[in-house]
């Protein structure tokens, strides 16, 4: 896929070497070593609680490590730190927020700065423009964004996440509550970006299925345990059982796969998934 | 009616200094609190808002009663209020409950504090309903000296702010610290209020800071021209009823509210309009 090797695909876009995150007594993964290249699509598996979220944290700087080290672009990750995209869970925003869909997405820019912002204004708009055009979110562009559909509202995550130009773009959920339409855009849209600009992706989902054609490796993680590998090699029974230490069966069912076995993580999981700790949210500082 | 609206002497009133410093007084209230209430409105902070002005109206009967200046008393119980609300973090359902707490304990011993003031009635009923006419000129000092405080910071924080506000998780994504600009508006929102609680009363604070963003936020979804009209309809409000109460001798307050009210029902009407043309 990358099939012409230039220096940028020698310096990977992630690195993580032998990193360790405990809250408290409680370990959550030990000796992670991850490299994820330039254009790779990489999907962050496993139950609620095994430190998926904490992953991005991780990357985003906002999660020390207690031991091991973690790259971005080859300098260590800390927070603000440029050149990552983020795509959040859809979450319906307020129906009267003050803020028109270019309005969010012109905050991935240059919503962290300080000041007016008062220079380039133009140039900003451009960008801003052309965020929203390579989402197919121009027709509504000058729209109160809490007015738009779910789908709509997660097409202007990926531009707000995009238009900074990052070379790696973080996904935490970003098909959770899409319907079956809007999960395909969402998910050809990251993985056009990863195609044209070598972008790489980590994109924590609960549910492989609408992404697998798209990844090229997975990183499973349940209960301090993780296993890293291509879906072949990872989503077998024998891999998955010996992660989730019990029986657990994998079954290819057309083009989709089905775990047997896991379903008490799952179900325990679905429970939870209201209370899902996002990345700034309280839960995620206290967990 | 002749008693509400009447224009008898306005224009030999308008030649007095006092009047001229009501007049600059709204004014410049005006501008912070019009500035202010589209963050306000967008942070759901209403409740707070109410809070923080009962507080100050605190401070103000306790400062009152030991004999030192009402507006410093005012600014340090909004103050107090602002930090200890902006510091209760992000969850909406405690956050109200405390404040609700606060609110009615503190305003419980305000009314205790003014009872036990034997000092003119007119200052004991200033602090609840506001009395413009009272502002001399080193209140304006103190008015435009903190209003143009209030204006710098929020300049400097505003982008972050907004993105805060509107859109936190990806805000601390990206590394705005979303933690710290939370106490730092509040104690924008407590000055303002502090401001605002000798001129329209602690009771009516929310006409000048909530209905002029709520208004706003009814005709436009820009962030820019949310402000802009939020000033604007903040500006008519308090010179309009700086104006209305001169001749009938009345406190503003219930003319600012008044104003700001109908401003309020005039922009929700233009507001339905534009949304039924959008959705056809």
């Amino acid at each position: 896929m990358n099939g012409g090797v230039n220096n940028a695909a020698m310096t990977p876009a992630v690195s993580l070497r032998g990193a360790s995150v405990r809250f408290g007594a409680r370990q959550l993964w030990d000796g992670l070593d991850l490299d994820v290249r330039p254009g790779e699509f990489l999907a962050v598996l496993g139950p609620n609680g095994s430190g998926k979220t904490t992953l991005l944290r991780v990357l985003l700087g906002l999660q020390p490590l207690v031991a091991g080290e973690v790259l971005v672009g080859g300098a260590p990750a800390r927070r603000g730190g440029g050149g990552i995209g983020y795509v959040p869970q859809q979450k319906a925003l307020p129906e009267d927020l003050p803020l028109r869909a270019a309005d969010l997405v012109g905050l991935g820019l240059d919503g962290h700065r300080w000041g007016l912002g008062l220079g380039g204004r133009r140039a900003r708009r451009e960008r801003v423009a052309a965020a929203l055009e390579s989402v197919g979110a121009t027709r509504y562009a000058n729209e109160p964004v809490g007015r738009l559909s779910g789908g709509e509202q997660q097409r202007l995550r990926v531009a707000q996440a995009l238009v900074g130009d990052p070379s790696v773009l973080l996904c935490d959920e970003p098909l959770l509550s899409l319907d079956l339409a809007n999960q395909r855009v969402v998910s050809a849209l990251i993985d056009a970006r990863r195609r044209t600009a070598d972008t790489a992706v980590v994109f924590v989902t609960h549910e492989i299925n609408p992404v697998l054609p798209l990844v090229d490796r997975i990183l499973y993680l349940v209960g301090g345990r993780f296993r890293i590998g291509t879906p072949d090699e990872v989503m077998t029974s024998a891999t998955l059982s010996e992660l989730y230490g019990t029986d657990v069966e994998v079954l290819r069912v057309r083009n989709r796969l089905v775990v047997v076995g896991a379903e008490d993580q799952h179900a325990h999981h679905a429970e939870a998934q209201l209370a899902e700790p996002t990345i700034g949210g309280e839960a995620a500082w206290t967990a | 009616m002749d008693r509400l609206i009447s224009f008898d002497g306005v224009g030999e009133l308008l030649g007095l200094p006092f009047v001229q410093n009501a007049f600059l007084a709204a004014a410049v209230l005006g501008l912070v609190a019009g500035a202010l209430a589209p963050l306000i409105v967008a942070r759901g902070m209403g409740f707070a808002v109410h809070g923080t002005a009962e507080l100050a109206f605190t401070g103000g009967a306790a400062a009152l009663l030991a004999g030192i200046s009402v507006s410093v008393g005012a600014v340090v119980g909004a103050a107090i209020a602002g930090l200890v609300f902006g510091l209760l973090g992000l969850r909406q359902r405690e956050r109200d409950s405390v404040i609700g707490v606060v609110l009615a304990f503190g305003l419980g011993l305000g009314v205790l504090l003014l009872a036990l003031y034997d000092g003119r009635a007119a200052n004991k009923f200033g602090l609840l309903t506001g009395s413009i006419v009272s502002v001399d000129s080193g209140n304006i000092a103190v008015l435009v000296g903190v209003t143009v405080v209030v204006l710098a910071v929020l300049a400097v924080i505003y982008r972050p702010l907004l993105f805060a506000s509107a859109d936190p998780d990806v805000a601390v994504a990206r590394g705005v610290p979303v933690r710290m600009l939370s106490p730092l508006f509040a104690v924008l929102v407590a000055l303002t209020t502090a401001l605002a609680v000798p001129i329209v009363g602690a009771i009516l604070v929310l006409s000048v800071t909530i209905i002029p963003g709520a208004a706003a936020a009814r005709v436009t979804a820009s962030p820019v021209r949310a402000t802009i009209l939020a000033v604007a309809i903040a500006e008519l409000s308090l010179l309009g009823g700086t104006l209305l109460s001169l001749a009938p001798g009345l406190p503003i307050s219930g003319y600012v509210a008044t104003l700001a009210f109908l401003s309020y029902l005039v922009c929700r009407v233009v507001g339905r309009r534009r949304g039924a043309v959008r959705a056809t």
